[in-house]
């Protein structure tokens, strides 16, 4: 910079800042980050690299969002507009365990409703939010394409069908045993 | 008409509500309906900004189409036939309207834009007389941590110019709309307060805002305290730009100067002594010339940049720190005046500095940050400004007095502080530091006064200029910038050693101080960056400095006074120390 005139104290922060942000994301991720700089239009890889960021952790933080706004050089508002604006992308971190229930047309009919308000109850959270122990996540979801089971809860890959409000106490205790046992 | 024959533009013949019009391929419906004196109903639109078609406000009808289009975002075709005002289309306009409304708070008589708010107008200009629908209505609580812009995204109806304005013609990108649907809210990233954000506070959201969605942190308040108690000695100094534009907020054509008016108006407002921040601009002249000479003639730390704008030097702080070092230690002439207000002028007094309560009014909102910055602040922690008003504050004041600037005698600054040369009037258009600058230097450098005092070559109407100055066996390549996108662009040719320039001017604002987002809202007729609203305010200027005795900082005898009883040589230690300061990078860096 400047090459004409030396300056002696240099006030320039960017390494610090591209440090910081090297620290909020894995190696592969920089990687990825650096080979879309190379290509033009890097902004375009924008989405690609916060699913990766979330394949990695689970939801995107405002770290690993500032992280990528200030190494692929996007706007960070830009980078948090795009993430809210999508219902895949997290925001905050997710449960080890995710429970979505179908709320489906067949699912819904079936009586999901109820099955939601306990589950709301049993594990204290509303949609979208995480038990405190982190164990347990909560969602909404569309038809999960298994009607004749309905009302579906899928827990992970795991998938419950004719789920009725009493049976909601014995299926969070079998995580809750399983986490329990591995400890 | 002898015209150089450009390459052949294709003419498209057209209808529009039944007149034929031939318009050059390319143009829009709304360009097209424009020609013929029909200024189509807009909300999301601004001539200066990507276009965004989603308000839906200005559409139209075409024949051979069962839909309704955009005419903001439709270009013409040959044969098109529109009609703008069939009674289909004007009743699609106030339902768009009427369900804008419905999401938007009804406090219009309590609202700061009460008069002057475009959805108001609009409105009203539609006819919508009644309202037929009534839903769910979204409530987000108010930003109101930043010192400068408060943001009320209640009020917002997400036209979305701030988020464009923000970005195209400041670079600055700190605004864009986050969540979806009904939760959609324009703010920072992560919805992290404005005073959190890479937000620089030139305000430019607050002026292009239809509504009250982003609106000025209001001083008001403290100056009518101040003013109510009486053991405060209430000053206040008026910035060079203030006195182009605040005619407008009482009906006086724009372009008009209106200074002792203004000053009249302040003496019955009860302001206990009224000085000129124009004293200011010609002390950080005589100071800035002063560092700017030295630097030439040691050859370091080239090139200078001007730091009078604060909205710039939030922007050199958080996008180009590295920079810092070439911007100008001066205070910016409002710190200046206020710094010599409560050291000089209190002792002159007698007076304690505790109970002088000094007031600014200033043509922008990054100032009201830069008085609450602790560089600007006494070494007990009182700042050295205590409010800041905007112009559209001090004429909301004025007019709450009861008072009509437009009626008022003509009356002068008070002194010690109020005698200005015509360079200082300058100082609020876009290339007036330069000139002011430029007019010192060639006297310096030289020992003779320029020939001509008109340095027309740096008046950067259109956002960017450089030329290069001959004073003598000295070439001196300037540059002046106004609106920050413009100064990335100076900035990154310095960075990459493309251009080697020896002084840089960049005002944040675009057109400068006259274009700040302290400024009044456009008057009826023009609109926010009308170039040739811009124009006038700055022709006001120009007029003011060539009427003037005076037109060389450094010939102000004031300034020549102050320096002899208080502050020395220019460039002395005790200036220095007073009238002086420094930068430092700010986090969260912007991207740049």
């Amino acid at each position: 910079m400047c090459a004409h005139h030396n300056i002696q104290q240099t006030t320039d922060n960017w390494k610090e800042v591209e440090e910081f942000a090297k620290k909020a994301l894995p190696g592969q991720i920089i990687e990825f980050i650096e080979e879309c700089k190379k290509e033009a239009n890097p902004e375009s890889k924008l989405i690609k690299i916060l699913q990766l960021v979330q394949e990695h952790y689970g939801f995107l933080g405002k770290t690993q969002m500032d992280a990528v706004a200030q190494l692929l050089q996007v706007p960070m508002a830009k980078v948090s507009g795009v993430a809210t604006f999508y219902h895949f992308f997290r925001l905050v971190p997710r449960g080890k365990y995710l429970i979505r229930v179908c709320l489906g047309t067949a699912c819904y009919v079936k009586g999901a409703e109820r099955v939601v308000d306990k589950l709301k109850e049993e594990l204290g959270i509303q949609f979208g939010e995480t038990t405190k122990d982190g164990l347990f996540s909560l969602e909404g979801t569309r038809c999960l394409g298994c009607c004749g089971l309905a009302p579906v809860v899928e827990i992970n890959e795991e998938i419950f069908g004719q789920v009725t409000p009493d049976k909601i106490p014995a299926i969070l205790e079998q995580y809750s045993e399983k986490e329990t046992e591995a400890q | 008409m002898n015209k150089p024959k450009a390459t052949e533009v294709k003419m498209i013949n057209i209808k529009i509500d039944d007149r034929e019009i031939s318009v050059p391929e390319g143009t829009t419906v709304m360009e097209a309906a424009e020609k013929i004196g029909i200024q189509i109903p807009r909300l999301c639109y601004h001539p200066d900004l990507s276009l965004q078609g989603s308000c839906r406000v200005c559409i139209v009808e075409v024949k051979g189409f069962d839909f309704y289009m955009t005419s903001c975002s439709t270009k013409v075709w040959e044969g098109m036939e529109i009609k703008t005002n069939s009674p289909e289309i004007r009743q699609a306009r106030r339902d768009i309207v009427e369900l804008i409304l419905d999401n938007h708070p009804q406090d219009c008589q309590t609202c700061e834009r009460d008069g002057n708010c475009e959805l108001q107008n609009l409105s009203y200009s539609l006819g919508v007389r009644e309202r037929l629908f009534s839903g769910e209505r979204k409530h987000f609580p108010e930003d109101t941590r930043s010192k400068s812009v408060v943001r009320v995204p209640e009020k917002c109806i997400l036209c979305g110019r701030c988020v464009r304005v923000c970005a195209e013609v400041q670079g600055v990108y700190n605004l864009s709309q986050h969540g979806r649907g009904f939760y959609t809210q324009v703010m920072p990233a992560h919805g992290s307060a404005m005073d959190e954000s890479v937000c620089i506070q030139c305000g430019q959201c607050i002026m292009v805002c239809p509504v009250a969605a982003f609106i000025e942190q209001s001083h008001t308040e403290r100056v009518w305290n101040a003013l109510a108690d009486s053991k405060k000695h209430v000053v206040i100094q008026t910035a060079p730009s203030i006195r182009a534009a605040i005619g407008e907020g009482f009906g006086m054509e724009p372009g008009t100067p209106a200074t002792g008016k203004m000053v009249t108006a302040l003496r019955l407002l009860g302001f206990d002594a009224i000085f000129d921040t124009n004293f200011g601009a010609d002390l950080t002249i005589v100071e800035e010339a002063t560092e700017f000479l030295k630097r030439i003639q040691k050859k370091e730390r080239l090139p200078l940049l001007t730091s009078c704008s604060p909205g710039w030097v939030n922007f050199l702080e958080k996008f180009y720190p590295e920079m810092i070092p070439y911007a100008s230690t001066c205070r910016s002439p409002m710190s200046m005046t206020s710094v010599l207000l409560k050291t000089y002028y209190a002792e002159k007094m007698k007076k304690d500095p505790k109970d002088i309560f000094v007031v600014a009014v200033m043509p922008c909102v990054a100032k009201k940050f830069e008085a609450d910055r602790d560089e600007h602040k006494m070494p007990e922690g009182i700042p050295y400004t205590d409010a800041v008003l905007t112009t559209r504050e001090l004429i909301w004041m004025i007019k709450c007095y009861g008072i009509d600037l437009k009626d008022l005698p003509d009356s002068d600054f008070d002194n010690p502080l109020g005698e200005s040369s015509g360079a200082a009037d300058i100082f609020g258009t876009t290339g007036g530091v330069m000139e002011a600058a430029l007019r010192m230097a060639c006297e310096v450098l030289t020992g003779l006064p320029p020939e001509k005092m008109e340095f027309t070559d740096v008046r950067a109407v259109e956002g960017l200029r450089e030329t290069e100055v001959k004073f003598g066996n000295y070439k001196i390549n300037v540059a002046v910038s106004n609106g920050l996108t413009n100064a990335k662009t100076i900035l990154n040719r310095i960075i990459s050693g493309e251009k080697q320039y020896h002084i840089v001017e960049i005002m944040a604002c675009p057109g400068g101080c006259i274009g700040g987002g302290g400024q009044p809202y456009p008057p009826e007729g023009y609109h926010f960056l009308d170039p040739e609203l811009l124009a006038k305010r700055a022709q006001a200027l120009y007029k003011i400095d060539s009427n003037k005795k005076i037109r060389s900082s450094n010939h102000n005898p004031s300034i020549q006074q102050i320096y002899k009883e208080f502050l020395g040589a220019p460039g002395s230690e005790r200036a220095h120390q007073l009238l002086h300061t420094h930068y430092h990078p700010r986090l969260p860096r912007g991207i740049r």
